[in-house]
């Protein structure tokens, strides 16, 4: 059964108050960089940099990160991760990196993600920005910027939804 | 997505899916590449074993920079200075390799066929980089990624291969994975070393240069090897060039904005000129980047196969 947790104009409150929280705790966006992780993040990081233009009237490049190459289960698991793009436009060295998922679950995806950006570079700071937090960490991950706080049991599943994949925004629990 | 086999030793094998998967994936490769640290710790404790049983400078060093890309440690073995000398078998080299930890076999062999052999004997993962005058696959696979950044796309292509292709596992390998992805492949050279009889790969053959580079996208020049001289295929390397070197004014034979390849060495003044070579259409040390990327790729994704 599938459950939802969040509709189209939710998703989007959560999308302006986050956006809000960046520019509060980072005074400005000037010294800030969005980096999406592959795939879903990078929806969520170009939904956040345009809420970002709209309230501060300055453009922001958003980055792509590709974790795969990172991950701890790679001798694992059965199937070899896609490896997709890693294109950072902007300056890591020095600058704020606000990392961006769709879901933050056991927190390995973003020990995976930390590692790649520090292979890219030294940012000043490291925050995390994430849709919806299902709980169940595995590692002392906590995130900076919220959506939604859902608690959840192991065996479901958070799906995002997003229209730039062509189908209707929501977020459901199955 | 995931390989069908643990191994690598042929175009003929792999589906056009799985050569776009491959070349999809070299693109990832490529972005590790630009950086300042360049290296991934995805086969991190892994081991890739390096049998070359042939001479060869540029494609270890590819496969052996991959390989430390990718953060898997790295065993060169050449025979001049392994037991093989002393009599050891193929197989039994292997053996010992595996015994070692290797989780890959890296092999080059003179005889064709050797890393199939190889391959159905042991359960590391074998890629092979070349087996005497069968298949270069990995060299193909780097060729259609360059192909496919410069023109964006297989499907379609006209591509002139030049050259010895009757000795040639570069030209081999090639024509079975332009052929897959739906390209047109014209072969050029003396008839001595394009025979006829390769039509039946489904391919144009040309003796004529001129005619045969006619509105191509793509000339793919491959080097003619010196030793094959003085042994009847052609007179000398002096009317090699003459007839068959690539020139700035057979490159204006094939489309304005054709590029020229090489899969290297090159003879500069036998099979291409070096203003050829040198000019903005040539992409021969594109190939060499992108060599790395795609053997990046070919080594995660075999080893990501569990039988």
């Amino acid at each position: 059964m599938a459950k939802e947790l969040l509709d189209k104009k939710d998703i989007e409150r959560a999308i302006t108050r986050m956006a809000h929280e960046i520019i509060e705790k980072n005074k400005g966006i000037s010294s800030i960089c969005l980096v999406g992780i592959q795939r879903g993040g990078v929806h969520i990081a170009n939904r956040l940099r345009a809420k970002l233009k709209e309230i501060e009237g300055s453009d922001l490049p958003v980055g792509l990160l590709d974790i795969s190459l990172y991950r701890d289960d790679l001798n694992v698991r059965k199937d070899q991760p896609v490896v997709r793009r890693t294109q950072v436009p902007c300056e890591i060295n020095d600058q704020k990196v606000v990392l961006v998922d769709d879901v933050l679950f056991t927190g390995r995806s973003i020990r995976a993600a930390m590692d790649a950006i520090m292979d890219l570079g030294r940012p000043s700071a490291l925050q995390l920005a994430v849709l919806v937090d299902r709980g169940h960490r595995e590692l002392p991950i906590k995130a900076d910027f919220v959506g939604k706080n859902v608690p959840t049991s192991m065996n479901e599943t958070v799906i995002v939804h997003l229209s730039e994949d062509g189908v209707e925004d929501r977020v459901v629990l199955e | 997505m995931n390989l069908r086999s643990k191994d690598l030793v042929s175009i003929k094998d792999l589906s056009a899916g799985e050569i776009e998967h491959i070349i999809e994936t070299a693109a990832g490769f490529k972005d590790v590449l630009g950086r300042d640290i360049k290296k991934v710790p995805a086969l991190r404790g892994k081991t890739t074993v390096n049998l070359f049983y042939e001479p060869s400078t540029r494609t270890r060093t590819s496969f052996e920079v991959a390989a430390k890309r990718l953060s898997t440690d790295v065993i060169n073995i050449a025979p001049s200075t392994s037991s093989v000398v002393k009599g050891e078998t193929l197989l039994d080299t292997a053996r010992t390799v595996l015994a070692l930890g290797a989780d890959i076999v890296v092999i080059r062999h003179k005889c064709s066929g050797t890393p199939h052999f190889l391959a159905r004997n042991i359960d590391a993962s074998v890629v092979n980089a070349g087996d005497g005058t069968n298949e270069h696959p990995t060299q193909a696979l780097l060729d259609l990624f360059t192909m496919k950044e410069n023109k964006g796309r297989i499907q379609g292509l006209e591509v002139a291969i030049v050259g010895d292709i009757l000795h040639s596992r570069v030209a081999k390998s090639n024509i079975y994975a332009l052929s897959k992805l739906g390209a047109k492949v014209r072969l050029i050279g003396p008839p001595t070393l394009v025979p006829d009889c390769l039509r039946d790969l489904g391919v144009g053959i040309y003796a004529d240069m001129n005619d045969g580079l006619e509105g191509v996208d793509v000339i793919m020049m491959l080097r003619i090897q010196l030793e094959r001289q003085g042994k009847g295929f052609f007179p000398s390397t002096h009317e090699y060039f003459r007839n068959w070197g690539l020139t700035a004014a057979r490159v204006a034979r094939a489309k304005e904005d054709a590029i020229i390849m090489h899969p290297g060495p090159m003879n500069r003044g036998i099979e291409i000129a070096s203003e050829v070579a040198d000019s903005s259409r040539s992409v021969i040390l594109d190939q060499v980047t992108n060599g790395i990327a795609i053997r990046m790729a070919v080594l995660y994704l075999v080893s990501g196969v569990k039988e």
